[in-house]
């Protein structure tokens, strides 16, 4: 019992045989999945597959009805104080962005620091600014999301809950609502931030991150995990029929 | 070498610009455009000049009974002028009419500046007049203390008690209203079902009744002894009346605000009171304003009905106003008045509402 706990305290996220319902829909089944400290983990997968569903446990946007998910060393469970807890230390991207529309980049960027972490608003600022200028757009502080492209608004999410200070990132399809010519510099942004040693769990059908960036990606279908293998095992020599189906479409077109 | 050059933006043809582009395209685009605005032009001169005649050119301004109307055939707002300290004030003692001056000044001072971009102490001004202002006005109309002669609820009347029941019924309404839209969408049945049942009970029945109820049948059910002001009581009434309309309102707007807003808050650990108050109801509040304003419109009317149990607002003075044979018929005048006095207040509340909605925009509706 003693092993096993420390065992768990060394992953950043841990799911055990974790299940999920939608109803009468059976969305995620039995998924295991350990991510150690500063892993860079890709989730791909047809829609419907539960990849998106699978990150979103993690912060606990959505509950998981069985199994156990631990994160940082704390199980997520009912428990509002521990989920807070662990929202303060993962932080999300989503597709859409979800900037706060009435608010500044820059008031975007402070806000939680403020509100959560208790910072004073010009040290909350000042750390607002060094992530803008990470994610190079520091001269569009004081515009209203409203105002950017959605290249820009990405960059100004990651940067949002790089504030924080976060011990895990995760990123749901960032760049799935992007023009062609922006979402490069978003993946610049994602692998500036890998290089850096965060640990991420990323969905993306960017396959050319993956490969990039991605110790390990994983293949979900039907809400299983199908297949998982370090990027280039996993490109090059698929094992699983399925897989090699989702590849053949998303690579040769 | 085959480099993309845009092509240089020109500027629109001069048909579409100046007084002459606007007359054209707007009332004289088409030959039955001409017409129409030639129609239309005249019916609004026609009926104009009466109008103008009867109010302003040949009206009576001054003049302290009927006698002074005889001469014109126009409209007496001799009649106006000799009453305007009772459609103003009610049956307040004339000695004490100071005190809903201030009282209105400071209305005036908290709210005016709102109108203006850069007033610096905006912020703390609004505190004040939710917070301060109702305190201070309270103690000045209703007087027992600091030395001022206590007045009974029964005198105030007028402008002044119209504006009194539609301040506090705006002011009291809006947060209740939050709460119980925040309630309805609850996630806990307790508070959800008690929401529901509490909006659903009085935005079924009419506000009229509420009144009633509030005036006759209640001091039936309470205890021997208890009782409270009959103005308190009617403050109560139109309060919990409006807060469900209001509730309803809100609750669209908060219907309108997409689900990423809430996750987002979420995932950056904001708890619910604080992902509410920074980041849905700024929001939510801002895409319902006209829905807002269109109740507190709706409310400020609402309070001529106070009549029915005995209050007499502006409209309820007027009405016992024109029936005083002092002054023969000046019914037309004493309900033109009336309206205007309602109208001004309305429109402004209009206006500001626009002015909010122009300036809270952040340019992220397209």
């Amino acid at each position: 019992m003693a092993m096993e706990n420390t065992s768990s305290n060394e992953l950043a996220v841990q799911l055990v045989d974790v299940n999920k319902w939608y109803g009468e829909f059976h969305v995620l089944k039995n998924i295991n999945l350990n991510v150690t400290p500063g892993e860079r983990i890709v989730i791909c997968g047809p829609s419907g597959s539960g990849k998106s569903t699978m990150i979103r446990c993690i912060n606990r946007l959505e509950e998981h009805q069985k199994g156990k998910i631990i994160v940082n060393g704390i199980e997520l469970t009912e428990d509002l104080k521990r989920i807070d807890e662990v929202r303060r230390e993962v932080g999300m991207c989503f597709q859409h962005f979800n900037l706060f529309p009435h608010l500044t980049v820059l008031e975007n960027c402070t806000l939680a620091p403020i509100w959560v972490r208790k910072m004073p608003k010009s040290e909350a600022e000042k750390i607002a600014m060094h992530y803008l200028e990470r994610v190079k757009i520091p001269e569009q502080a004081d515009k209203y999301p409203g105002q950017l492209s959605g290249g820009q608004q990405q960059r100004v999410a990651i940067a949002r809950s790089l504030c924080m200070n976060p011990k895990i990132m995760l990123f749901d399809e960032p760049t799935s609502a992007l023009d062609p010519e922006m979402i490069k510099e978003v993946l610049d942004v994602m692998v500036e931030l890998a290089e850096e040693g965060m640990t991420m769990l990323c969905v993306t059908h960017e396959m050319g991150f993956a490969k990039l960036v991605a110790n390990r990606v994983i293949f979900m279908d039907a809400g299983q995990v199908v297949e998982e293998n370090e990027p280039h095992e996993f490109f090059d020599n698929p094992q699983n029929d399925r897989t090699k189906l989702f590849l053949s479409q998303i690579l040769n077109h | 070498m085959n480099e993309f050059k845009p092509l240089p933006s020109l500027p629109p043809p001069a048909s579409m610009t100046g007084v002459v582009g606007w007359l054209h395209k707007n009332l004289f685009s088409t030959p039955l455009y001409t017409i129409l605005t030639l129609v239309v032009g005249y019916v609004i001169i026609g009926s104009l000049i009466p109008v103008l005649d009867w109010a302003i050119f040949s009206a009576n301004f001054s003049g302290d009974d009927r006698t002074a109307c005889e001469t014109g055939t126009g409209a007496c707002w001799a009649f106006i002028g000799n009453r305007i300290n009772i459609f103003a004030y009610g049956s307040y003692p004339a000695s004490e009419y100071w005190r809903l001056d201030i009282c209105f000044v400071l209305l005036v001072l908290s709210f005016g500046p709102q109108f203006f971009d850069k007033f610096p102490y905006k912020m703390w001004l609004g505190v004040f007049s939710l917070t301060g202002f109702p305190v201070i006005c309270f103690y000045l109309i209703s007087g027992g203390a600091f030395g001022l002669e206590s007045i009974e609820t029964g005198k105030w009347g007028g402008l002044a008690l119209t504006l009194m029941l539609a301040y506090v019924g705006i002011v009291a309404a809006l947060p209740f209203g939050i709460i119980l839209a925040l309630g309805r969408r609850s996630e806990m049945p307790v508070i959800r079902t008690f929401c529901i049942a509490f909006i659903e009970l009085w935005r079924g029945v009419p506000l009229i009744s509420v009144l009633f109820m509030s005036s006759v049948m209640l001091p039936l059910f309470l205890p021997e002894g208890m009782n409270f002001d009959k103005l308190l009581r009617a403050l109560i009434g139109i309060t919990m009346f409006q807060s469900a309309y209001m509730a309803e309102v809100i609750r669209g707007g908060l219907q309108a605000i997409p689900r990423g807003q809430y996750e987002a808050s979420k995932a950056l650990g904001l708890s619910y009171w604080k992902s509410m108050g920074l980041i849905i109801l700024p929001q939510a509040l801002k895409l319902v304003i006209p829905g807002i304003v269109n109740t507190f419109i709706a409310l400020f009317k609402d309070t001529t009905l106070v009549l029915i149990i005995g209050l007499l607002d502006i409209l309820a003075t007027v009405q016992a106003s024109i029936t005083d044979p002092a002054w023969g018929s000046v019914a037309t005048e004493g309900y033109v008045f009336a309206a205007l006095c309602f109208w001004v207040f309305c429109f402004g509340m209009s206006r500001y509402s626009q002015y909010l909605e122009r300036k809270l925009h952040t340019g992220h509706k397209r």
